[in-house]
């Protein structure tokens, strides 16, 4: 359904041990079985090698791997340091390089840190500058826990683009508190043009129980639509994509879009 | 997003992280951080005054009546939050509006605290008079660029309801009590659609014209978004000087953050705004109102803009009225920290 929206990259699951995300533990009947529309990208997330092996013989045809820019949040998660982190996913690049696979770079916790706090722009720059170097086409900077705010979003991008140019870079803002919007504009008038959602702003926060995830799709493309610039997305159909989940996952949907139009 | 357990342990508490980290908790008036110097945008107003409907806009479309002395106990937390403008109630008849049927009793049963305006509306002169006789020292008159939607919600046209405003106004001057023009479906309107940049601008000319000393330029049903938004104070502007105008953004379409970002961008510094985000939309059931005073609150202290607000005491006084109005917090900031 979200292909048929009109989306051009949808990332299909995780080839992560359902030990850490039961969620995630059909990832390989879920890429075999989808339909792989043409022009549209499928990116899954893919935290070792392992996990990058497994994505390949099932199909995938892009990857994602992530770094965080709070040394705190990495040793909580995943017990190394930043740059361990790094290191491990050399053989991922290396390999997805030598099988013409583009591999795309997040970067957790850029506006600020569970466990840390305040997380300067220039470490934000380090991280994402060592993806880009390391071959990751894109980097995905996420706003984790939602805490940024439109200045705190400004600053941490110029930094960034001192190192990255923009058109390598992608925002990806939780909607925790409500700035998620805001926060995207910013980075649009930054010159930012790819931005991460999901649709009926799935997802909760693990670090706030009760709280809102990510930046509802919906929500993102009215504005979008609203200011002009093009997505190629078709907003009814998505509405009815995030309809349908919302009834899978038996839960009202957290797009404020949806909430509005479908009572009309 | 990310390899993320389902069980963390350790981290911040929520309410450690904000206070300790996120610019939150007590802002003083004028003290601004030198740290927080590099998170404030070039070209922001340095103070952002808020206007808080909660208590008029939110309440009155809440469909649960609130009695009366949670009103008054209501209102008097919100004056203890640093809020300098609180509406209070609306001087309409209780046919129209129950929610505000007990406005005198209102009006006369709040604490006024010294250096608060407690601005209340008046649809006409008969309302004006009684508003007035309670104790009131503000008044606000409401128009609307659309003439479908002037005459379904007030029975007249655009004009006529002008003409009306003039007396009411006009009489406010005499006795020295400054009036404050709403003017609503400013970025669109429920029955015609869009609603054009120059109506609204001859709507809020001739109101501010007559009299009123501020403007709110009323997103009424949320469709608004940061291209009108501009597209609207550009015209505006032209006619009004932007420290007479306030924008009230509602959020049914999720928008107003964004909408409020770019106003303040133009120049704008006074926006209106419903602790909780109470008050749906009549015109899409189970849609959301006014933006939350919480979350906006949040971005002007991120974006360091001096409000005096506290936003702690303000979700402490929207905790109150959503256990009054029986429903859930609209504000995600609430959200993400009562329930942390």
């Amino acid at each position: 359904m979200l292909s048929e929206a009109g989306l051009p990259v949808v990332e299909a699951t995780s080839f992560v041990s359902p030990k850490w995300v039961p969620q995630m533990a059909d990832h390989a009947e879920v890429l075999k079985g989808i339909q792989k529309f043409p022009g549209i990208n499928y990116p899954v997330l893919t935290p070792n090698f392992k996990g990058y092996q497994a994505a390949v013989a099932a199909g995938a045809k892009e990857v994602a791997i992530f770094g965080a820019a709070s040394e705190l949040f990495t040793r909580k998660n995943i017990n190394c340091s930043i740059d361990e982190s790094l290191q491990r996913f050399d053989e991922i690049l290396k390999a997805a390089q030598a099988a013409s696979i583009p591999v795309r770079g997040y970067v957790s916790c850029v506006l600020g840190c569970p466990y840390e706090g305040k997380i300067s722009p220039a470490k934000v720059a380090e991280v994402a500058k060592k993806l880009y170097s390391m071959g990751c086409y894109e980097i995905s900077l996420g706003d984790t826990i939602g805490v940024g705010t439109p200045g705190i979003m400004r600053d941490m991008l110029s930094a960034v683009m001192h190192e990255v140019p923009v058109a390598a870079l992608a925002v990806h803002c939780h909607d925790t508190y409500g700035q998620a919007l805001a926060n995207t504009l910013m980075a649009l008038q930054m010159g930012v043009s790819v931005v991460d959602s999901s649709v009926a702003g799935l997802g909760g926060c693990p670090y706030a129980q009760g709280a809102s995830g990510n930046l509802a799709t919906e929500d993102l493309v009215y504005m979008l639509t609203g200011l002009g610039v093009h997505t190629g997305v078709n907003l009814q159909k998505l509405l009815e994509a995030g309809a349908f989940i919302c009834q899978a996952l038996n839960r009202k949907t957290s797009s404020k879009v949806a909430q509005a139009t479908c009572k009309l | 997003m990310g390899n993320v357990p389902s069980a963390v342990k350790h981290c911040l508490s929520y309410q450690q992280l904000l206070r300790e980290h996120l610019w939150i908790g007590d802002s003083v008036a004028g003290a601004l951080d030198p740290a927080q110097e590099s998170s404030q945008l070039s070209g922001l107003p340095e103070y952002v005054k808020i206007v808080e409907v909660g208590p008029r806009d939110g309440l009155q479309n809440e469909k649960v009546i609130v009695p009366t002395d949670k009103k008054i106990e209501f209102i008097n937390q919100l004056s203890q939050t640093g809020l300098s403008v609180i509406e209070v109630t609306s001087f309409v008849s209780s046919r129209w509006i129950p929610q505000m049927a007990d406005h005198t009793e209102v009006m006369k049963g709040i604490r006024q605290y010294p250096g608060i305006r407690y601005p209340v509306l008046t649809p006409n002169l008969q309302g004006f008079h009684r508003a007035v006789a309670a104790g009131a020292t503000e008044i606000s008159v409401f128009g609307a660029a659309s003439e479908s939607f002037s005459k379904k919600n007030i029975n007249c046209s655009i004009e006529e309801s002008m003409e009306r405003f003039e007396e009411v106004v006009k009489s406010a001057r005499h006795m020295n009590i400054p009036a404050r023009g709403y003017v609503s479906c400013a970025l669109g309107c429920p029955c015609e659609g869009s609603v054009t940049p120059q109506k609204v601008t001859e709507v809020s000319k001739r109101l501010y014209g007559m009299g009123c000393y501020e403007i709110s330029l009323g997103d009424t049903i949320g469709v608004g978004t940061p291209g009108s938004m501009k597209k609207l104070l550009e015209s505006v502007m032209k006619e009004i000087p932007p420290r007479a105008l306030a924008v009230h953004c509602h959020d049914t379409y999720g928008q107003a953050l964004a909408n409020i970002l770019t106003a303040l961008q133009m120049g704008i510094n006074v926006v209106d705004s419903a602790v909780s985000g109470l008050g749906g939309c009549p015109y899409a059931k189970g849609a959301s109102g006014n933006v939350a005073t919480e979350d906006l609150i949040y971005m002007l202290n991120g974006l360091g803009l001096n409000t005096g607000v506290n936003l702690y005491k303000v979700m402490e006084a929207g905790d109150f009225i959503c256990k009054a109005v029986n429903k859930t917090t609209n504000s995600k900031v609430a959200q993400a920290s009562f329930s942390a």
